[in-house]
């Protein structure tokens, strides 16, 4: 916010609701000025104006309203937007969405205050994402392939391993050829402590901690402050790939609870629900936070951003996934019928999408047949997950003997090309080279998505001969 | 003007009270930073108003300025090929203003830059009567595009002045009209207010195919210039892709590409990868005949509202200098989002699923500013506005209010299956859904131009692909094995349409455009493999048999990507060798 005023003080509260709290008398409020309410008891908490009229202020209090009385409290407007420092400082750390630490370690010194809601980049400073992400994983590397700057999020259902695998790409990804300067940002959205710390463990397992700053808000804790939770950690994520020029994760979890905190908060205002009960504007609301992601001319850093939700009942025509699906560059979507099968990852590569992989694959950046061989793999499977619906319905035995073929293709694809240990780090030539085996074992005539070169350079049939 | 002073301020929405002279429409600015906003509302003195940037920081008593004026845009040389928002501030011109990645709130840019000059050759001469549209003289704007300077609409009269060939800036007078004694100076700049539709003498039916270079598209349900056409589906179906497609390979001579409430890194892809992408039918850069229009996801609500009247009126103000123009918009939805968001801030009564009760009025009117016409003024021309748009239903649910009334108003629909589109069978248009009211108007182009039996090769695709739709109910019964031989075939032959025809790899270099005679190449391939084996089942060939003879069959399916569109001698070869394999085929089994 530009223009600072003098701070101002009312005690005239009028109502209090949900998160709300209307204060009278109030001439001059800014819209989303910062405010500060102070209990009788000298309890301090934080608030912005979300609407301001002649006269009438309403004011949203992060931290909630229990315990806030209209007799007694004081309503200090402070003549300033919401800022947090943001700092490196915070690297190694873990703080609450107001930059408070929750380590026991000191607050951030030197740092640069910044409007956590950040500003839309300029499209045309945007550098377009083309480096390939290995991360070892081959359902990702081979068929939806990670690239820098992407946002990619994991669409997961509860109890499926989405953390895990989060952790795995976290500790496994490199841009093959580079050393680079990396950082991971944290957005814990309403977690359970023990989900954050999982985290946290696993990066000082890694060795890696002093890269990590944890940004997090429980699950216990009012609903402004979850959805405060990924905005300051995106923040701390532009501060330091465009300043810093760090090579930035962005990892936010779980964006589930951040909508479930925006519909509660929506409802509290009366504001008329939309599909689920979700506001009207949960899609520009989501599109604020997930395009602060990516790279920009110029600059040295980047941010790849990777959301978590979880899918209410699996559904991913739930609004939470859906409108997310709608913003982002992709999605992973994790399976529960793959998972009971006993398949880790459990990633469903037909509804999973890597909008951006076209332009990070192939000759001169993965290997040349990784375009075919995906495309190929894709239809493949698509047909074999098909074939198995049939199958189940007139039996096995009324399926012609290509159809046939399909079927154990796709039991070898699940078993040997999707399943992995979660210690399993492969590189994408192994990636590829397991598709080639899976594929061959299909007629040659169906491998029509592969050019015939490759078909000869890499098909096993022909390798061994060479 | 009016003049007063903010109320009450809720996001976008902002009361301002005493505006006395307030114009519903009528753009004003808001408090200190004088921020863009238009009036949507007025109640005695008090102006409801629509901010176009983010109002944090306003508070009741800053002062609010009328401008007298609706929300316009600047019409002139100097469109082709920038990047602008949806109030058509040029974003790159914004980046060196603001020296920072973001885009800063309160920025005052003009839309055409003021310094640059233009080569402008005078068309008419001084005494000549003129009236509005006519052509006062030319600006060769890009190697493309010949950008004609048009007397505006409103002014006629006899042309007292105009100045000699040369080079002049946007805003210098080009020309004196003297209309009924008043000397009106003409600029080469002019402005228009975007929410009215540009005049014009009269609108004609549509007669020509728009060719885009998709085979689905051209083929199966065509577009013709001036049409309209919604491209619905769910999220990561292949909307954008598809709108991409058209916006490089359209037979369009401009392209506004209006990007509405989508992804930062879309209008980056266009914007770096148009000037080095060709435009096949004139090989020029793309950029040279594109306008990117970019109100992103993240940019205000109210921009993204205002931003498709934007582009459509950059489309009309080409089309009246006699162009055939593409616009299309990704996504109507969130420009339908947009207006419930300012409609329930003003607390209007919510219609279906909270939009506004004239959601269905706002589409039709904006739909119905596509349409080919004979523009105003001499000499006579003709140009088009073509609308193509992508819709984003929640869940890909195609029953929800944007989509169903879009339905209503477009003459083409190419909706997307998500089905398809995890098959990785793009683009995902479900052919079974899909229509297009142009097929007999572009019939005739197709026979003429390109292939006589079109028609009937084509109608062939269709019924062969309902066909199998029929034949799949019945083999998910009995199994595939218990079907009669021909329906085998049939089953065989649309799995060959769908494979060689109908699927297309927008990132393929050599299947992303496929020409017209393209086209119908593969078509033709198509269409001989069916007699062909038609004729072997006929004399009791199974069609397993078949499937194994003929080997040219995945030769054919990859031909797509692998013959260029200059070298369509070589399906002769593939002909030949489908023609040869079948009789071989014939003369073993002894048939
Ligand atoms: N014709 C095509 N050729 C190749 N790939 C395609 C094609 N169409 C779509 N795709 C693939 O599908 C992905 C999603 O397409 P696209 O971004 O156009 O979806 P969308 O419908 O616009 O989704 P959203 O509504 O989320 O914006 C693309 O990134 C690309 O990988
Ligand atoms: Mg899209």
């Amino acid at each position: 916010m530009e223009s600072s005023m003098n701070v101002r003080e009312y005690s005239n509260i009028s109502m209090i609701k949900g998160p709300l709290v209307m204060v009278q008398g109030v001439a001059d409020s800014a819209y989303n000025e910062l405010v500060e309410v102070e209990m009788p008891n000298g309890e301090k908490r934080r608030g912005i104006v979300v609407d301001s009229q002649k006269g009438i202020s309403v004011v949203q209090v992060f931290e909630g309203t229990r315990g806030i009385s209209p007799v007694g409290t004081t309503v200090r407007f402070l003549g300033r937007g919401l800022e947090v420092k943001i700092s490196e400082e915070m690297l190694g750390r873990i703080f609450n969405p107001l930059g408070d630490p929750l380590d026991n370690g000191p607050m951030v010194i030197k740092g640069e205050k910044r409007d956590i809601n950040g500003e839309p980049l300029n499209p045309a400073v945007r550098d377009y994402p083309e480096e390939f992400i290995q991360t070892g994983i081959s359902a990702i590397d081979g068929l939806n392939s990670l690239l820098r700057g992407q946002k990619l999020p994991i669409f997961s259902g509860s109890g499926l391993p989405a953390n895990i695998l989060a952790a795995q790409i976290a500790k496994q990804a490199t841009v093959r050829g580079e050393e680079s300067n990396f950082a991971v940002v944290f957005g814990a959205i309403g977690v359970r402590y023990d989900e954050a710390l999982f985290f946290r463990k696993f990066f000082e397992e890694t060795g890696a901690i002093n890269r990590v700053a944890l940004i997090m808000s429980l699950a216990n804790e009012p609903p402004v402050m979850k959805t405060l939770t990924p905005k300051t950690a995106l923040t701390l994520a532009e501060y330091l790939a465009f300043e810093q020029d760090m090579h930035v994760l962005a990892i936010l979890i779980d964006m589930t609870n951040y909508c479930e905190a925006l519909r509660e908060i929506s409802a509290s205002k009366e504001e008329v629900p939309g599909r689920g009960g979700y506001p009207g504007y949960m899609y520009t609301d989501l599109a604020q936070t997930y395009e602060r992601a990516g790279k920009v001319v110029g600059k040295k850093g980047s941010i790849t951003q990777m959301p978590i939700l979880t899918m209410p009942n699996d559904d991913i025509t739930h609004p939470i996934p859906d409108l997310t699906g709608y913003i982002t560059e992709g999605q992973i979507t994790l399976d529960r019928s793959l998972y009971n099968k006993g398949i880790y990852p459990p990633i469903n590569v037909l509804m999973s999408l890597s909008r951006l992989a076209k332009d990070g694959i192939g000759e001169g950046k993965t290997r040349d047949d990784h375009k075919d061989v995906s495309n190929q793999l894709f239809a493949a499977y698509a047909k074999a997950v098909d074939t198995r619906g049939l199958a189940a319905i007139i039996g096995e035995d009324s399926l012609s003997d290509t159809d046939k073929k399909y079927l154990m293709f796709g039991d070898a694809f699940e078993r040997k090309f999707v399943s992995q240990g979660v210690n399993e780090n492969r590189d994408i030539e192994t990636t590829l080279d397991i598709g080639w085996e899976v594929l061959s074992i299909l007629p040659e005539r169906e491998l029509t998505n592969v050019k015939v070169d490759f078909i000869k350079k890499y098909h096993p049939a022909y390798r061994g001969k060479k | 003007m009016a003049q007063g002073k903010v109320a009450r301020v809720n996001g976008p929405l902002v009361v301002a009270e005493g505006m006395k002279d307030a114009q519903m429409f009528e753009v004003v600015e808001v408090g200190e930073p004088r921020l863009v906003g238009e009036i949507t509302r007025i109640e005695g003195d008090r102006a409801y108003i629509q901010v176009y940037e983010d109002t944090s920081g306003i508070r009741p008593g800053e002062p609010v300025v009328g401008s007298g004026a609706p929300l316009s845009v600047e019409l002139g040389p100097g469109l082709l090929g920038q990047l602008f928002d949806g109030l058509l501030r040029p974003l790159g011109e914004i980046k060196e203003v603001t020296k920072s990645p973001f885009i800063k709130r309160g920025i005052k840019l003009p839309t055409l830059n003021r310094e640059k000059k233009w080569h402008f050759v005078p068309k008419i001469k001084k005494g000549d009567k003129v009236e509005p549209g006519d052509i006062l003289g030319t600006v060769q704007e890009t190697g493309l595009v010949e950008h004609r300077i048009l007397v505006p609409p409103y002014v006629h009269g006899k042309l007292k002045e105009i100045v000699t060939e040369g080079d002049y800036r946007v805003e210098d007078n080009v020309a004196i009209v003297d209309m009924n004694g008043d000397e009106v100076p003409v600029k080469m700049m002019q402005k228009w207010p975007v929410r009215v539709p540009r005049p014009f003498k009269e609108k004609l039916d549509p007669t020509q195919p728009l060719l885009t270079g998709v085979r689905i598209l051209d083929t199966i349900f065509p577009m013709a210039k001036g049409g309209t056409a919604a491209i619905p589906g769910p999220f990561g179906s292949g909307k954008t892709v598809t709108l991409q497609s058209l916006s490089k390979w359209s037979e369009a001579k401009i392209v506004i590409y209006v990007g509405c409430g989508e992804r930062g890194n879309e209008m980056t892809d266009e914007l770096r990868s148009f000037p080095k992408l060709k435009d096949p039918w004139t090989g020029r850069p793309l950029l040279e005949r594109t306008v990117l229009v970019a109100n992103t996801s993240n940019m205000p609500v109210a921009a993204r509202e205002a931003s498709i009247y934007v582009g459509v009126t950059l489309a009309e103000y080409f089309r009246d200098q006699g162009y055939d123009v593409l616009t299309v918009a990704d996504s109507t939805s969130r420009w339908a989002e947009a207006l419930r968001d300012l409609g329930g801030r003003m607390e209007e009564m919510p219609a279906e699923e909270g939009f506004p009760s004239y959601l269905s009025s706002r589409i039709a009117e904006y739909y119905e500013r596509a349409g080919r016409v004979r523009a105003l003024g001499n000499p006579e021309r003709f140009g088009s506005v073509t609308l193509a748009s992508a819709v984003s239903p929640p869940g890909g649910d195609f029953t929800e209010p944007v989509t169903s009334t879009t339905l209503r108003f477009v003459r083409v629909f190419w909706p997307l299956d998500v089905s398809l589109a995890q098959a990785r069978h793009y683009p995902a248009v479900n052919w079974l859904q899909g229509f297009s009211s142009y097929v007999d108007l572009v019939s005739d182009w197709w026979i003429k131009n390109v292939d006589p039996d079109w028609r009937i090769m084509r109608d062939f695709m269709v019924r062969t692909l309902l066909r199998e739709d029929e034949l799949k109910q019945i083999v998910r019964l009995v199994g595939p094995e218990s079907l009669a031989e021909k329906d085998k075939l049939t089953l065989e032959v649309a799995r060959l349409i769908k494979e060689a025809f109908l699927k297309q790899n927008a990132y393929d270099d050599i299947d992303a455009f496929s020409s017209p005679q393209k086209q119908a190449r593969i078509m033709k391939l198509i269409y001989h493999y069916n007699q062909y084996a038609t004729n072997a089942v006929e004399r009791g060939i199974p069609v397993k048999k078949i499937a194994d003879k003929i080997t040219v069959v995945p030769d054919i399916i990859r031909s797509k990507a692998t013959i260029k569109n200059d070298e369509l001698q070589k399906y002769d070869e593939l002909e030949n060798k489908l023609k040869a394999q079948f009789d071989e085929l014939l003369k073993e089994a002894g048939a």
